[in-house]
């Protein structure tokens, strides 16, 4: 492995807790904490943790309604995620977007939506401001494999590469849209061939590995970056979770699950980063740790957080009142 | 000045892309064509192409990308070329540019403007002829407005674009051709306030946007006739004007609505309610409504003009209420 040490406690960290902060919206969802919606991302903690990295501070991320990773890893506080997800006013949205719509102005994070492929259009003309405003920075757009299926994913690539917009286009392959494997829902299974038909370059890479993930996106961020128009890459993934809280997983078999958590990212990251001597026992104990703090005072701020007051219910829906 | 509703658009067109730098249009045909109702012609050989921006018959991806070129700090400008299109954007501007602000918790704002032609009477069937404006009124978030005289077509998009929320223009296909006087200094005007076009005390005709000509000419008609009508032209469909709206109402006591929508779940079914809420007491005779016929537009002419508002249909519901027959 070509990492350094600190780079590799920064990618556990950042995997790890984006597990334990999941599993305990889990645990606060069945104690009726957290209500609505609920897309859990575990076992897909590299792809967001791995391509993070590779985007500065002022490029623009847009993602998806299984986002509670990107937001982590972008640097939205586990904190105002969890008091986002409680329905307070504390929340990264004041409470009025929930776990599907995340924003953050300081941390460049346009959210969180809750339409499949709605994101795109959005992503290629923040880019394309991006490109007339002759600023250096790039937009970064997740998105899940059944996006591919929609108009908006053709048409927000035809017009990226026509126009030349900086933008990664990043999709998260977990092989199922809810519960439609894609293979069932696409003539042409290969993601890649679709981007290459607008002429934008593709790759697939393996997303279970976080390193893969990391050198895959800085290359192709680089490539963005350099004036080459967009780029996209396949992560090929899987969530070991349900779809939502209210998916009783009857399309997929239970064997089948638990052969893809053989390739959990976080424990194989350790094992390789082990072999290397770049992670310790200890290393991996006080991630845990740190984990377990964060997540705790995450949970305690959502728990002391305010709720928005009714009179307030109006508030927003426009800029002048 | 002698100019035409499209000449007045064209200026404010130039005027906003002079002014601003941020500021730019995109849309189908809007540059080589020079826009399918030659509006932007010539704005290609004034400004760079960059900013007058071909685009792919991509509704959804062009309005979305001018949602996130909005979120980036430019000014866009996006124009679809007529409103049943826009249905293909319809995810966009209901989904995201209508949303983000309250969805975000107020931290983004969506300073879009769109233009679009709208409204019947040119024997272009059921794909575009239709008046949608009243749908997108429903919706929270957007601002909807329908210049309907030179003055406004020349001056709401400047007010449109310093507005920090989406607002969508709607502009009659009829209207380009119209012709008129207007004031060499015509600049920016209100979006906020309806407008009564002519003074009148026995009913108040409510319109907006293609119908306001065909309601002043039944105006005319009525005047004949012996009835003073008033007429209102609302300019903004969303947010509406009440005080306007009730103050001319409640002075004539009746009230006719005329709205190129179709008559269930219109526009016109709105702006009633709120007489009916505000002024009921106030009323003469029950409220009217002159729309469309609830038929998709035909295309043989003299279908298309039975189906649509005309003068002499709101002349004879008019009469109809000042005579006690509704």
């Amino acid at each position: 492995m070509n990492l350094d040490r600190a780079t590799a406690r920064r990618l556990l960290f950042e995997m790890v807790r984006i597990r334990r902060f999941e599993e305990k919206s889990a645990e606060l969802y069945g104690a009726g904490k957290i209500r609505g919606f609920l897309h859990l991302y575990i076992g897909e903690e590299a792809v967001a943790t791995g391509a993070m990295p590779a985007l500065g501070p002022e490029d623009a991320v847009f993602a998806t309604y299984r986002e509670h990773g990107h937001a982590l890893t972008r640097g939205v506080s586990a904190g105002a995620v969890m008091a986002e997800m409680y329905g307070k006013r504390e929340g990264c949205s004041r409470g009025r977007g929930g776990s599907m719509h995340l924003f953050d102005a300081a941390a460049r994070f346009y959210g969180g939506n809750a339409i499949v492929a709605g994101g795109l259009p959005m992503a290629a003309g923040y880019a394309l401001a991006q490109k007339m405003q002759r600023r250096p920075e790039i937009t970064a757009c997740f998105f899940g494999e059944g996006a591919v299926a929609e108009g908006e994913f053709h048409e927000s690539l035809n017009l990226a590469e026509l126009w030349k917009v900086p933008l990664l286009l990043l999709c998260e392959n977990n092989l199922y849209a809810m519960g439609t494997r894609f293979e069932r829902s696409e003539a042409r299974p290969e993601l890649c061939a679709k981007a290459q038909s607008y002429n934008v370059p593709a790759e697939s890479v393996d997303g279970m590995d976080v390193v893969a993930v990391m050198e895959a996106t800085r290359h192709a961020a680089h490539a963005v970056r350099a004036g080459g128009g967009p780029y996209f890459l396949e992560f090929r993934t899987y969530r070991f979770r349900a779809h939502s809280m209210f998916d009783p997983e009857l399309y997929r078999s239970k064997a089948e699950v638990e052969q893809w958590k053989k390739h959990c990212p976080i424990t194989g990251f350790i094992g390789r980063a082990a072999a290397s001597g770049l992670l310790t026992q200890a290393d991996t104990e006080e991630v845990e740790q740190a984990v377990a703090r964060e997540v705790e005072a995450a949970v305690d701020f959502a728990e002391r957080g305010t709720w928005e007051p009714v009179e307030d219910l109006e508030r927003d829906v426009y800029t002048r009142r | 000045m002698k100019t035409t509703y499209r000449e007045a658009v064209r200026g404010a067109l130039r005027d906003a892309l002079s002014r601003d730098p941020r500021v730019f249009l995109m849309g189908e045909d809007v540059g080589r064509y020079g826009g399918t109702y030659a509006v932007s012609k010539g704005l290609l050989e004034e400004f760079v192409e960059e900013r007058i921006r071909d685009t792919p018959l991509s509704e959804s991806a062009f309005v979305g990308a001018g949602i996130g070129a909005a979120l980036a700090g430019m000014r866009p400008i996006v124009e679809v070329m007529t409103v049943n299109f826009s249905l293909l954007a319809l995810d966009q501007i209901l989904n995201n540019a209508a949303t983000i602000r309250h969805m975000s918790g107020g931290q983004f704002s969506v300073p879009l403007v769109i233009r679009m032609a709208t409204g019947g009477g040119r024997q272009l069937a059921a794909q575009h002829s239709h008046s949608l404006e009243g749908w997108y009124a429903h919706i929270p978030g957007l601002r909807i407005v329908t210049p309907a005289t030179l003055e406004d077509a020349r001056g709401m998009l400047w007010t449109a674009l310093e507005d920090p929320d989406p607002v969508i223009l709607f502009e009659h296909a009829l209207l380009y051709n119209l012709e008129g006087d207007l004031a060499e200094g015509a600049r920016a005007v209100d979006i906020d306030k309806a407008a009564v076009r002519r003074a009148g005390s026995d009913v108040t005709l409510i319109t907006y946007g293609g119908s306001l000509g065909k309601t002043l000419e039944a105006a005319e008609e009525l005047a004949r006739g012996g009835v003073s009508a008033e007429v209102v032209d609302l300019r903004t469909l969303r947010p509406l004007d009440d005080a306007t709206i009730l103050a001319s109402v409640v002075k004539t006591r009746r009230a006719v609505i005329i709205d190129e929508g179709w008559r269930s779940g219109s526009l016109a079914a709105e702006v009633s309610a709120r007489i009916m809420e505000r002024a009921f007491y106030e009323l003469d005779a029950p409220v009217a409504r002159v729309c469309s016929a609830e038929v998709p537009m035909p295309y043989s002419k003299h279908l298309e003009d039975a189906a649509l508002p005309q003068a002499a249909s709101i002349v004879a519901t008019a009469k109809g209420l000042m005579h006690g027959r509704v």
